[in-house]
């Protein structure tokens, strides 16, 4: 009676298994060397077995190798540009601390990526208490009478921050197109004599921007 | 750019940090180990009380057997859950690996209150002798919890309180486990109630501690 309870409820729950030995790769040698077919998640646990060994070398490899994972995660999880390197550093300690947990038959970059998810949530979560605990002022108080919309406000100006920084950090002739036919509305042809650009150039240029911007925020909201 | 410096400083201390570990082993091996445990307090209570009056309930009632065993493979399932659960990158999805085992256990324990006829050898039992269920159960809760909250604190458990309610199922379906082997009651309502009254308050009781003691880990 065990048996098949046990095999049905296990087989979907876990993607290692319920996808076959796809992902469950050869157990990687315990060596920093990386050969050229293997894929960066593979180089990882590679490093990381060798880590847990002791290499220090393999060890501060990963880590640097890791730090845009990390970014990524936290981007993902809304965390706002100027705190990604505060969960950077908290998954750092969290991964050195716990890095017995991992075991080199599976993927490296879901094992740190759950890690940073959950650092990120705790950044986000000890935000949201602190700029709950600073609301002071009695106007305020009233203005926002729950948690929900202190955090909600805080996020929708987070988000603007974010979007704005982007704007900033696009090619100039980008920007511009951005400025002038999104944010002041203006008409092709006005913005076409104000920037001495050519229609054409600024249709392309807005395109171009949009789609970097898309890029950028893709999965993040 | 004086984060990436920030950021090669710690990589840095951390590296000289650094000294060789030994691998967790995989969840479903510690929770053999947890069960190894629980085995031998069940051959020290069969060793006492013998299995006859145990099976000789099942074989007048197949209910209160198929109880039993759901209890058997909730504890077994939802511990493997916990475990899983404690190394990250395992998905959340591992929570409800011991639902099938635990529908069984209430299941047929429920059954058990519908029946007319009494399992041979027992009584109903009465109020007071159901509050010495909840007493076992709770008093076999609190060891075997403890034991995997201490397992569980040298893995990683992301998501603290799930993993400490799972805790929490474990040791009280191993508790009322073992409870079958010395237990010379019928399941009536009075007895369902109660476990399901322990089974409770030790779920409850993990979640709100375990879920503190495992985040500190």
């Amino acid at each position: 009676m065990s048996q098949p309870l046990t095999a049905t409820g296990f087989m979907g729950l876990d993607s290692g298994l319920s996808q076959g030995v796809s992902l469950v790769w050869t157990m990687p040698v315990a060596s920093a060397t990386a050969s050229s077919s293997e894929t960066p998640d593979q180089r990882r646990a590679a490093w990381m077995a060798a880590a847990q060994a002791g290499d220090r070398r393999a060890y501060e490899k990963l880590l640097a190798d890791s730090v845009a994972l990390i970014r990524a995660a936290a981007r993902r999880q809304g965390v706002a540009q100027d705190h990604l390197d505060d969960v950077v550093q908290e998954t750092l300690i969290t991964v050195h601390r716990v890095r017995h947990t991992y075991d080199p038959a599976r993927s490296y970059d879901a094992w740190i990526t759950a890690i940073a998810n959950r650092r990120a949530i705790d950044a986000l979560r000890s935000r949201g208490r602190r700029d709950s605990r600073e609301l002071h002022d009695e106007f305020a108080l009233d203005s926002h009478p729950d948690v929900d919309d202190a955090s909600a406000a805080t996020e929708s100006g987070q988000r603007a921050q974010r979007l704005r920084e982007a704007i900033a950090e696009l090619p100039p002739g980008q920007r511009e197109a951005v400025e002038q036919l999104g944010l002041r509305e203006r008409s092709l042809s006005e913005a076409a004599e104000l920037t001495g650009r050519n229609a054409g150039a600024l249709k392309v240029n807005l395109h171009r921007a949009l789609k970097a911007l898309r890029e950028r925020f893709h999965g993040e909201s | 750019m004086s984060d990436l410096r920030s950021h090669e400083a710690l990589i840095d201390r951390l590296g000289t940090d650094l000294v060789p570990v030994r691998r967790l082993l995989p969840p479903w091996l510690r929770t053999v180990g947890w069960m190894l445990v629980v085995a031998a307090v069940a051959a020290v209570l069969l060793m006492h009380y013998g299995a006859e009056p145990m099976l000789r309930r099942w074989a007048g009632t197949p209910d209160l057997g198929w109880a039993g065993m759901g209890a058997v493979i909730t504890a077994v399932t939802a511990a493997w859950a916990a475990f899983a659960l404690g190394v990250p990158g395992r998905r959340a999805a591992w929570a409800w690996l011991p639902l099938p085992g635990a529908l069984l256990w209430i299941g047929a324990s429920g059954l058990g209150c519908l029946r007319t006829w009494i399992a041979p050898g027992t009584q109903v039992a009465s109020m007071h002798q159901s509050a010495d269920c909840l007493i076992f159960i709770i008093s076999f809760s609190i060891p075997l919890s403890a034991l995997l909250i201490v397992l569980l604190r040298r893995a990683c458990p992301l998501r603290p309180v799930l993993t400490a309610v799972l805790i929490g199922l474990a040791s009280a379906a191993a508790s009322a486990s073992l409870l079958e082997i010395c237990h010379s009651f019928d399941a009536a309502a009075t007895d369902l109630l109660t476990h399901a009254l322990a089974v409770a308050v030790v779920v409850a009781v993990n979640a709100a501690m375990g879920g503190r003691l495992l985040s500190k880990a």
